[in-house]
């Protein structure tokens, strides 16, 4: 009598132990996450409350929402708003648009496309910070190989890193250079899903590949490409890594290029403003949010018809 | 419009995927291009089509050679197996873009459209989109695709295959249906006799990129050119006795049960031949030349269908329930002059 017992309360132990294996295997990347990503968000969100907050003593003066009182009074910080969507505007629209052409041109099978296909994505494996030393070099005033090729159509010798008004499409264009190969990449494996029977069946009708590419191409790869417009309009409002080794880690040559994400730096490391460098960023982190639900809108809106 | 194949031949680089394939077909017409997977009969379609180039031969719509002519120039409507309907269109954009394309004027675009809709019964569905849509309407709007810019010749490449079985009855009338009131000539391809038969005026039977016989429905059933037209059509499949011709007689290949065979007269002593008969030309009765054995017996509703041994092989046969034959019967079975040949064994030739 006592043995069948035993085994049932084996099998229950077994049960409950099966029900929390999972868990455990999950525990090691929870407490991560929990430690390095929840917590410090959490803690910025209460850090931009906190005035005078001072990091090592931990001290603050009172809660209050003066950290983003000072934010909206900065004029930098408001210029780092407009240099941020400013950079926004011009990266995603343009760096999709060129790579849904370079996408287009690299999934026909031409000869040589695996030779582009590493051309295109060695931005993606390199540092973003060499990359950025040498774009620094290329776009020099004097010496630098873009003004040497801009000499070729008699263009006089720009000072991309020097004069306040080229130093901003100096960046974006560094930027679009930069974001490219990952939009190309998720671009390519989306036109690698459009069946080749839409395109032979436009062929048969009498299409040309410029009907083709607008009224086929383009249409089907939309998903795609408000997938690529979101993930890019994300990272292109962090801005930051582009802009520090261009400009040997100053704003710009006269200042003139806050980021929202400089700004926030600028706050945590130089003037150790701890609270308002927290107020910025969940400033940023609404931008954000706004931007990407207003994508995610239209992409309903504008898909609910399929 | 009447089309011509000569000595048409395609090599994908060291596959022959069809060898100097020859037909025509006369104006109006419905042909098929039946014959099992990979046997030429999608790529002579896209040849037609001219999305695939030809290796040899020539391809001629009425007397011009569109052998080289792009896909656009030919005036062809092409139906895929999966429609490829586009899936970000209406139903009324996707039947439109074909004049789109050849750029008429937007009304009379609508028109054409809306008339070509009503021919195929989607005229009520026009605003929607094809994931909306089900299969057979599916098939509907990709025909009406394919008919809006009044091709010279209709392409249908084994258009019912993804359709359930009720389904794909409905749309084979449906296409004659709409065949016939078009009047356009119209090539079916399909691996499935059944809807070969039932469907086309005539059929091109194919088997790994040859010709095996260009005929009338009936007569493909009836005088198969081979071995491989026999085995391929009827259902259940033609019944295949081996042996060899001893003394005019047929004698299986064991030497086990041999019979009288006026079909063996001609074809030489000796001969190693294929007896091949369809089940409904048995008859079971008291005299005939073969003396049998009842293995089994199945229902099949109005009748009855029985294996018989004969020797140590075994064929169907189509039995009445009046007979009350019962398993492990010994019965002599007679054959009818309809549906009984005989193949050379080694070439699939047929002798008689």
């Amino acid at each position: 009598m006592k043995k069948p017992a035993r085994v049932e309360r084996d099998l229950t132990s077994h049960a409950r132990f099966s029900r929390i294996e999972p868990y455990m295997y999950l525990l090691p990347f929870l407490i991560g996450i929990l430690a390095f990503t929840l917590y410090p968000v959490i803690n910025v969100i209460f850090m931009s409350f906190k005035e005078d907050y001072s990091y090592l003593t931990r001290e603050f003066a009172r809660w209050g929402v003066g950290n983003y009182e000072k934010v909206f009074a900065d004029p930098k910080f408001e210029q780092a708003i407009a240099n941020t969507l400013k950079y926004v505007v011009l990266v995603v629209p343009i760096s999709t648009c060129i790579a849904v052409v370079v996408a287009y041109l690299l999934n026909q099978k031409l000869r040589f496309s695996a030779l582009f296909q590493t051309a295109y994505f060695l931005p993606m494996v390199t540092s973003i910070t060499a990359v950025g030393l040498a774009w620094r070099l290329m776009y020099n005033e004097r010496f630098g190989i873009i003004n040497y090729m801009l000499s070729w159509f008699g263009v006089d010798s720009i000072g991309w890193l020097t004069k306040a008004q080229y130093s901003m499409p100096a960046l974006v264009i560094f930027g679009i250079w930069n974001i490219l190969p990952f939009t190309i990449i998720l671009l390519l494996s989306g036109l690698q899903n459009i069946d080749e029977q839409y395109y032979t069946a436009a062929k048969v009708d009498g299409a040309r590949s410029l009907r083709i590419f607008f009224r086929i191409t383009v249409p089907l790869l939309a998903p795609t490409i408000f997938l690529v417009c979101i993930v890019n309009t994300i990272s292109s409002f962090k801005v930051f890594s582009e802009l520090y080794p261009l400009f040997k880690g100053e704003a710009g040559p006269f200042y003139n290029l806050y980021t929202v994400v400089y700004y926030i730096r600028y706050a945590m490391m130089e003037s150790r403003e701890y609270g308002v460098a927290a107020a910025a960023a969940l400033v940023l982190f609404l931008f954000i949010l706004v931007f990407t639900m207003v994508q995610l809108l239209i992409q309903r809106k504008w898909q609910h018809r399929r | 419009m009447r089309v011509r194949l000569e000595h048409l031949t395609k090599r994908f680089s060291d596959v022959t995927a069809v060898s100097d394939f020859s037909a025509s077909l006369e104006h109006g017409e419905l042909i098929s291009l039946l014959g099992p997977s990979g046997c030429g009969k999608s790529t002579i379609l896209n040849m037609l089509a001219g999305i695939l180039p030809v290796t040899s031969g020539k391809i001629y719509f009425d007397d011009d050679d569109v052998t080289n002519m792009p896909p656009e120039k030919r005036g062809i409507g092409l139906v895929f197996q999966n429609y490829a309907l586009y899936p970000h269109m209406t139903v009324l954009q996707n039947i439109c873009f074909p004049l789109e394309v050849q750029k008429v004027p937007k009304a009379e675009r609508l028109e054409r459209a809306m008339d070509i809709a009503k021919l195929v019964h989607v005229d009520t569905m026009m605003k929607r989109h094809p994931a909306e849509l089900s299969g057979g309407q599916q098939q509907r709007v990709a025909i009406a695709r394919a008919l809006v810019k009044n091709p010279r010749l209709l392409l249908l490449d084994e258009p019912l295959s993804n359709l359930d079985a009720r389904l794909r009855l409905e749309m084979r009338e449906e296409i004659r249906r709409i065949q016939q009131r078009t009047g356009v000539t119209t090539i079916f391809v399909t691996h499935d006799q059944e809807e070969a038969m039932s469907i086309s005026d005539r059929i091109v039977l194919m088997k790994l990129g040859v010709l095996q016989q260009n005929d009338l429905p009936q007569n493909l059933y009836d005088q198969p050119a081979n071995q491989f037209v026999a085995d391929f059509l009827g259902n259940p499949p033609i019944n295949n006795l081996r042996g060899v011709v001893k003394g005019g007689r047929f004698e299986l290949e064991d030497g086990s049960a041999s019979c009288d065979c006026s079909l063996c007269a001609g074809a030489g002593e000796g001969r190693r031949v294929t007896l091949a008969l369809r089940a409904e030309s048995a008859v079971v009765g008291p005299e005939g030349p073969l003396g049998c054995e009842v293995t089994s017996i199945y229902q099949m509703g109005k009748e009855e269908m029985a294996y018989l041994r004969f020797g140590t092989s075994e064929f169907r046969a189509y039995i009445s329930v009046e007979d009350g034959l019962k398993r492990g019967q010994q019965v002599r079975v007679a054959l009818r002059k309809r549906g009984v040949f005989l193949f050379d064994t080694e070439t699939g030739e047929r002798i008689a």
